[in-house]
């Protein structure tokens, strides 16, 4: 069964996110991270910053839940049962800290198909409150035996 | 500027240099948590049956848990969180829980401020990530 293309250049609608600094405490928990930056908001005002610093990967955070809805996309018909995560590539800017407020917003780059998979590629762009482009992410994902 | 300071704590990049490697082993109950720190509940992580169910030998690393430790080798290596500016990742084979996963990266080239690292992930003697490809200011 080939692959439906006809949604590649669709994009939703942006998807606010509100950095909290818990949430950047247990996300940088979960990974393993020992930099004070992350958890202690002396170590983090000392160095210059507001808040709590988020780690760069903090952007699937706020990234995940927008290409979310751009892969439950009727249109987009990826399917599920056969998904996985082939590829990613992340662009930071400024960091982000607790307190700050992030726009992402989603669109298809590409979908096609290639020796049996299927290709779905998003792209978000996450700005923060300023307007400052703070990630931009190439998210592909691969269905097996399309 | 004082924020790039804390954490300034290893040495210079080198060409053809490595990076210091990271190792951790995620335990047991690794994928929950993460799992709730990221919002990703695909059951193949968190549900040893239905990961069965689907072929998997049992439930998985997120492939994004994972690319963490690389990017967090690299921001180690360079001095803190402001350095990490781009990084693509492959991902190859699975990774699971309770097993050592190693990242190791190379300093490919430094121009312009900006270092190119390439680094990869192992455990177990199979590669969870490859082809990664990191740029850090210095």
């Amino acid at each position: 069964m080939p692959v439906n293309t006809k949604a590649i250049g669709k994009s939703f609608p942006p998807m606010r996110y509100a950095v909290g600094r818990e949430k950047i405490r247990e996300y940088s928990r979960a990974v393993g991270e020992t930099n004070p930056l992350h958890f202690d908001l002396d170590a983090a005002r000392a160095a210059g910053f507001s808040d709590v610093v988020a780690p760069p990967m903090f952007a699937v955070v706020y990234g995940l839940p927008a290409v979310g809805v751009a892969l439950f996309d009727p249109e987009v018909e990826a399917n599920f049962a056969r998904l996985v995560h082939g590829g990613q590539e992340l662009q930071w800017g400024p960091v982000l800290v607790a307190g700050d407020e992030v726009s992402t917003e989603v669109s298809v780059a590409d979908i096609f198909e290639r020796v049996g998979l299927g290709y779905y590629i998003f792209e978000s762009v996450s700005r923060n409150q300023r307007g400052e482009e703070v990630c931009r992410g190439t998210w592909t994902n691969i269905v097996r035996g399309v | 500027m004082s924020e790039q300071r804390v954490g300034d704590h290893t040495g210079e990049l080198r060409v053809g240099e490595p990076i210091p490697e990271l190792k951790v082993t995620p335990d047991r109950y690794l994928t929950y948590r993460y799992a709730g720190a990221s919002g990703d509940f695909n059951p193949i992580h968190i549900d040893e049956e239905f990961a069965r169910s689907v072929g998997l030998p049992g439930k998985i690393l997120h492939g994004l848990w994972s690319m963490a430790q690389v990017a967090r080798a690299l921001t180690d290596a360079a001095g803190g969180p402001t350095h990490l500016k781009r990084l693509s990742v492959q991902f190859r084979g699975m990774g699971v829980p309770e097993q050592e996963v190693t990242v190791r990266g190379i300093v490919r080239e430094i121009a312009d401020g900006r270092a190119i690292v390439d680094v990869e992930a192992e455990q177990s003697g199979s590669k969870i990530i490859r082809n990664a490809e990191a740029t850090l200011a210095l």
